[in-house]
């Protein structure tokens, strides 16, 4: 064990993930051409997610008017309070809260799921069965992880600024212009925006789709193992999601 | 002497390792066509390894194993999986797909491989289970089935292609009598009837015994005997003795290896 020794394990992770990552891209097309598989894990990824994300989306909607009032109730820009749940959602709390609750949500699902079907030797009942694991299991569950993840987001954003979250504090509670709340809205807020939020969404999904099969087909086949392949997905993908935030953000950033 | 014709598998001179720790060190085998071929061995001779070889999930050290004269390890995926078809593998827990039925477990290989039209696939996987004494388990799901029932629906699922070999990995391990009696007498009604080859790998000694043709004892990564049931059991080895006989000391010792004697052990604890 020299000083070296961390780096070099980690760059050697890190090139095992690229390879599954390619070996799944390879394994992509053979997935697309069965639309059910991929519909059944967007269900088990994304649907079952919904409840978590609704509830989570209204409430930080609601934190975000209350506090957001209080402030520019001081410099009499009350009005301008839908603007300020608005971005902050759609630019950064949507897409990152949705990630990190969907890496607790559905991404340790899908590590526990993949590494107990390892450990009760089902990945290897298929391979001898002369089906490929990649292309049965792991690249429908990788797909449906990429598709859900921009429209939980989009419902997230939908629930936080509009449905119950901000508008609800703001406008129904304390008493912000209804007209005003909607039309500062549309006026800060482009197309560009949405765009972005959508690419982020997009980015996280992946990352945390990769992270979670990589964690789960990796995993000593074993309870302890499969318990540390779940923890690991959390712990990893949510510092993933929050330092590619950073880069996304830098980029985006004009 | 079994010639290459009377053989489905012929493995030799394999050796085969995880890391330092040597499994085999240079083994002979052959199974041979339409017999039941019994693999004993102590727990950690690698006998369960000896399967993953031949169905070339991993790679040997050294040596080769051809499966109907094909070399499994010098084939490209797509050519070992479609050798992989042309064998079964049962696993010790049944290794059953968890979210799908017994029905749909059966069924998985027919809609993996084939295109056959559902209504040929219904029959298909009916007779499978029927052939097995489970058609009236369809529906359960396999966490509501037992062990035994377990095993015997990765039968049907293993069958299911019409393979010319099914290797069984411990198909008797934790069974009741009356599962093993079942489990016995299908391994070998199913061989008969199917024509197939089986190879069974176990440490049930008495009950593999009433149904091989053959018999090869490993230990120690070597072949430590072979033949016919009766000739294995007059083996003049007697560590084959030993394990044929279930006795707790003999070459294989009772009590693992310790660093210091029994004695000094007890004294040094009061220092």
């Amino acid at each position: 064990m020299n000083f070296f020794t961390p780096l070099t394990e980690g760059l050697r992770g890190l090139g095992r993930a690229t390879l599954f990552l390619l070996t799944i891209l390879a394994g992509t097309p053979a997935a697309l051409l069965r639309p059910r598989l991929i519909f059944q894990q967007v269900y088990s990824v994304g649907v079952l997610s919904l409840i978590i994300i609704v509830i989570s989306g209204s409430f930080i909607g609601m934190v975000l008017a209350l506090q957001g009032y209080r402030t520019l109730v001081n410099f009499g820009a009350a009005s301008s309070l839908g603007v300020l749940v608005a971005l902050s959602i759609v630019r950064e709390l949507g897409p990152v809260v949705t990630a990190l609750l969907f890496a607790g949500r559905a991404g340790s699902a899908l590590a526990a799921e993949i590494g107990l079907m390892k450990a009760t030797d089902q990945l290897s009942g298929m391979e001898m069965m002369a089906v490929d694991p990649i292309k049965r299991v792991i690249a429908p569950r990788f797909i449906a992880g990429l598709i859900a993840m921009p429209l939980l987001v989009s419902i997230f954003s939908l629930m936080a600024i509009g449905v119950a979250g901000g508008h609800a504090i703001g406008v129904e509670l304390l008493g912000v212009d209804d007209g005003s709340y909607w039309s500062q809205i549309n006026q800060a807020m482009h197309g560009a925006d949405i765009r972005d939020m959508l690419i982020k969404a997009a980015v996280f999904g992946l990352a945390i789709s990769w992270i979670a099969v990589y964690q789960g087909y990796h995993a000593a086949p074993t309870s302890e193992g499969v318990s540390r392949a779940t923890t690991s997905t959390v712990v990893v993908s949510s510092l993933a999601v929050l330092a590619l935030d950073f880069v996304l953000t830098a980029f985006m950033f004009h | 002497m079994t010639t290459a014709a009377d053989s489905l598998v012929r493995v030799r001179s394999l050796k085969f390792g995880f890391g330092p720790k040597v499994i085999y060190d240079g083994i002979d085998l052959d199974i041979v066509r339409g017999k039941i071929t019994a693999i004993l061995g102590p727990s950690g001779t690698g006998k369960t390894t000896l399967l993953r070889l031949i169905g070339g999930q991993w790679r040997p050290n050294a040596g080769s194993i051809a499966f109907d004269g094909i070399d499994v390890h010098q084939q490209t995926r797509s050519q070992l999986f479609a050798l992989r078809k042309r064998m079964g593998l049962l696993f010790q827990t049944g290794a059953l797909l968890t979210d799908l039925s017994v029905f749909e477990n059966v069924a998985f290989p027919l809609r993996e491989h084939t295109r056959f039209p559902e209504s040929m696939i219904r029959d298909l996987v009916l007779m499978k289970l029927e052939a097995v004494g489970l058609r009236g388990a369809a529906k359960l799901y396999p966490s509501e089935i037992s062990g035994g029932m377990a095993r015997r629906v990765a039968m049907a699922r293993a069958i299911a292609l019409e393979p010319d070999m099914i290797m069984y990995d411990e198909p008797f391990t934790g069974q009741d009598p009356i599962s093993m009696g079942v489990l016995i007498r299908l391994i070998q009604g199913l061989n008969r009837s199917l024509n197939l080859t089986s190879v069974i790998v176990t440490h049930d000694v008495e009950d593999v015994m009433k149904i091989a043709d053959y018999v090869y004892v490993l230990s120690g990564g070597k072949v430590l005997d072979h033949g016919s049931p009766a000739e294995v059991q007059q083996s003049k080895s007697a560590l084959v003795r030993q394990f044929l006989n279930g006795e707790a000391d003999g070459p294989v010792s009772f009590h693992y290896k310790a660093a210091r004697r029994y004695a000094d052990d007890l004294m040094a604890g009061r220092e």
